[in-house]
């Protein structure tokens, strides 16, 4: 078995000036830092696009032990025309389900631009043998899977076997070919935000194409300051090895004005280069139909009751 | 090129752009002329002078306030005098308790039409002034009201006793918070005050006065006199005055002490600072820069306890210098009423003028200047957020207070050098140090020449934390049970 790097790469002891370390994070300024930037006023013309860029951001998820083809089936209608009254509305970046359901979601999504997202690794807790979770990875790809949501092994990571969690993010990343591959940290159960930053760095370096918050089954799920967080850690990631890594809060972002504050904190982090779907994503259930009613009171003046936007 | 490295090729498609918005003015009405608050009454000045309150990010006349002089002056401390024998210094402490807590509550409850006005005269955004001078001036009203009461605990076999008439003379940075820090505390230990907003930011002092009257509070107790630096003078000339608080440049304090020297009169002093922020290369990088940032653009660095010296550990100076430098990119110049601006104008045009030749002292002394795009506004008064690097310790950028958005990044190797270098300077407000070992913040704070030491954070305050300088900063402490000090005698 390899060994996780002491450093995450990008980070190695300096022979010529750099990052020295993996660095620590301030909890109590993280969090104002995040309190600060949630009180950003946006209005008119600009919450109207980032409105639809959240619906582009959005992979459409249901986590369910009772989903169903049938229950997909209708995720994807919606993930393709997520208003059917107003057809200027974009489709989703994706639909996140179930190993399972990955071959009736690709069905319905095909050729259209819309990803299947599916999680493994013995999703969510992650608390099975490496050969089990690699083959899981296999097989979804197979079975068509754009982009796999992976968890990390919080049992290894919070026993301190950096090690294990980083050559199983390898081995997922070979498994997954082509596949995207997104790594869950699960940052409620992390504890500390330096644990995170370090599980951040950690992930990059063992090659996420995406980092992102949770699961959804655990809360607290994603919050400001964690996104924050992580986003300075691919943003120290950028700066010192030019790799471009995606975040992906998901978990407990239901409000489009929640959305727009995430927004926010990656404009004024990253930049506008992360302003686009394919590196940042929301991971939600209940978010679209708040933004698609805030969509329409943007444009009509008015509010509508959720009887008029469909529940899938 | 791995796949998201292809996708990131393709361009961005947004043009991301907060769209303006502006807290509503009309929530805030100024009359066309202000005369001065004496013994309870709004009266025409004396002097028949009258002068122009201007909003520095527009430079529209907002107000006509009235010129005091001598003779207003003396009437003023007169009606102090009055209040203070006939009453107020006779009043039963929880009575005066019950009158500073009114007051914390009309303040907040009318906390947005005060940040407007606030933001209006000085310049301020918006932000700052509802998020930080509001709630703290109510918060020190507050605070000290619940003192008023209890004095013979706060000074245990002392018996203390109110001095009398105070003078305050409060600067133009934090005109409603600097007026609590002042009227609070001499108010609950019984005096009664005369005080001197500044020239330039006199509305909210004057808005005060309604408050003071929607108090009931009894007339007298509060008295304000606007004018210019004479008026200053008369107030700190005039022999019925025990005690005189000034807050404002070392120049003008050293002026007034000494013109009281030998007098018996009481003074404290709060002066300027030129502090230094010490990071160290083991602290969290990015909150460190959201704190420098904090401590040199708050208030477009119209802080006396600024920390406008970066010192900063050698080894991680070019990586820390270097997202110092993108955070500014980040930062909003402009309307000082739009609810997303973080620096907003300058609050004078002479401040203006002073810190553009600060500034270009030293770009002629050598160092490099950074400024970040930004375009400012054509009408008022503004400055871009600048840093310098390269700067040594002996040029005037790294030794003279500019009170302004400029910050002077200098580098240390060991903390002994830091300690060194952050104590060279002839003020000694403030400082802060920033790492994630806890003994080397003890260690620095015990060694550092400076009245407030903060670790992490940085411009932070509360009305229980004694605040103050050494040396050319200043003597005197405001705030907590020090701050009752200065306005009282003891038996």
């Amino acid at each position: 078995m390899a060994l996780a790097p002491v450093l995450p790469g990008g980070f190695e002891l300096p022979l010529e000036p750099r990052l020295p370390r993996i660095g620590s994070v301030d909890a109590v300024a993280l969090e104002a830092r995040a309190g600060e930037l949630a009180k950003r006023s946006i209005k008119k013309e600009s919450k109207l696009q980032a409105l639809e860029l959240a619906v582009r951001m959005m992979d459409l998820t249901t986590l369910e032990g009772a989903d169903t083809p049938g229950k997909v089936a209708a995720l994807c209608s919606k993930a393709l025309r997520p208003d059917p009254v107003d057809r200027t509305v974009p489709p989703v970046a994706a639909v996140c389900v179930y190993p399972n359901l990955v071959r009736t979601a690709k069905e319905r999504v095909r050729g259209t631009g819309v990803k299947v997202a599916s999680v493994a690794t013995a999703f969510p807790s992650g608390q099975a043998p490496t050969g089990l979770k690699v083959s899981e990875v296999r097989e979804v790809v197979a079975m068509g899977a754009d982009e796999v949501d992976m968890v990390i092994d919080r049992g290894a990571f919070l026993s301190g076997r950096y090690a294990k969690v980083y050559d199983e993010i390898c081995e997922v990343k070979a498994a997954c070919g082509e596949a995207h591959l997104k790594v869950i940290l699960e940052t409620g159960e992390l504890g500390t935000y330096d644990n995170v930053r370090r599980a951040s760095l950690l992930a990059m370096a063992a090659g996420a194409d995406f980092i992102k918050t949770s699961t959804g089954k655990v809360s607290p799920a994603a919050t400001l300051p964690v996104t924050l967080c992580m986003l300075e850690a691919i943003r120290d990631v950028n700066d010192e090895s030019g790799r471009v890594v995606g975040m992906k809060p998901a978990g407990g972002i239901r409000a489009a004005k929640q959305a727009i504050q995430y927004l926010c904190v990656l404009h004024e982090t990253l930049g506008r280069d992360w302003m686009t779907p394919d590196l940042f994503r929301f991971g939600a259930s209940s978010l679209l139909n708040d933004v698609l009613m805030q969509i329409r009171k943007q444009k009509t003046g008015v509010y509508q009751s959720l009887d008029y936007f469909t529940i899938d | 090129m791995t796949d998201v490295e292809k996708r990131h090729a393709t361009p961005a498609t947004l043009e991301w752009e907060y769209a303006p918005a502006p807290e509503a003015r009309d929530i805030v009405s100024f009359q066309q002329r202000y005369g001065l608050f004496v013994g309870g009454e709004h009266v025409e000045p004396r002097t028949g002078e009258w002068f122009a309150s201007i909003s520095p990010a527009t430079e529209e006349p907002l107000a006509e306030v009235a010129l005091a002089g001598a003779e207003d002056v003396d009437l003023a401390v007169g009606a102090a005098r009055d209040a203070y024998e006939n009453g107020w210094s006779g009043l039963r402490a929880s009575e005066r308790a019950k009158y500073l807590f009114r007051i914390a509550r009309i303040l907040q409850e009318r906390s947005r039409e005060l940040a407007v006005a606030e933001s209006l005269d000085g310049g301020k955004p918006i932000k700052e002034s509802r998020d930080v001078d509001l709630p703290l001036a109510a918060a020190h009203f507050f605070y000290y009201a619940g003192w008023a009461d209890k004095l013979e605990y706060a000074f245990p076999n002392r018996g203390p006793q109110p001095l009398g008439v105070a003078g305050q003379i409060i600067p133009w940075n934090f005109p409603l918070l600097m007026l609590a820090w002042k009227i609070a505390p001499a108010l609950a230990a019984g005096n009664t005050v005369v005080l001197k907003p500044a020239e330039t930011t006199p509305l909210t002092a004057l808005l005060f006065t309604d408050v003071c009257r929607q108090a009931e509070l009894p007339p007298g107790v509060v008295n304000i006199v606007t004018g210019d630096g004479s008026t200053g003078a008369h107030l700190v000339k005039h022999a019925g005055v025990d005690k005189i608080a000034f807050t404002g440049s070392t120049e003008v304090g050293k002026a007034i002490q000494r013109e009281l020297a030998g007098t018996g009169t009481r003074l404290t002093l709060e002066l300027g600072g030129k502090a230094a922020n010490i990071v160290f290369d083991d602290c969290a990088l990015d909150q460190a820069v959201e704190g420098i940032v904090n401590g040199i653009y708050f208030n477009q660095g119209h802080v006396c306890c600024a920390g406008s010296r970066l010192l900063v550990q050698e080894s991680i100076a070019e990586t820390f210098v270097g997202k110092l430098k993108r955070r500014l990119t980040t930062l909003r110049v402009g309307d000082p009423l739009d609810k997303n601006t973080d620096v907003g104008a300058i609050n004078s045009k002479a401040q203006l003028e002073k810190i553009r030749e600060l500034v270009a002292s030293g770009k002629e002394e050598g160092a490099e200047i950074y400024q970040p795009p930004c375009v400012l506004p054509e009408k008022g008064y503004w400055f871009a957020p600048t840093v310098f690097t390269n700067v040594a310790q002996s040029y005037r950028i790294a030794q003279e207070e500019i009170f302004g958005p400029v910050l002077s990044v200098l580098t240390f190797r060991t903390p002994e050098e830091a300690l060194e270098k952050a104590n060279n300077t002839a003020y000694g407000l403030s400082a802060g140090v920033w790492t994630e070992k806890g003994s080397r913040i003890l260690w620095m704070a015990e060694r550092l020449r400076a009245g407030v030491v903060w670790a992490n954070t940085y411009n932070r305050f509360d009305p229980a934390s004694p605040f103050g300088g050494y040396k050319e900063s200043g003597f005197g402490r405001e705030g907590g049970r020090h701050g009752l000090e200065p306005y009282l005698r003891f038996e």
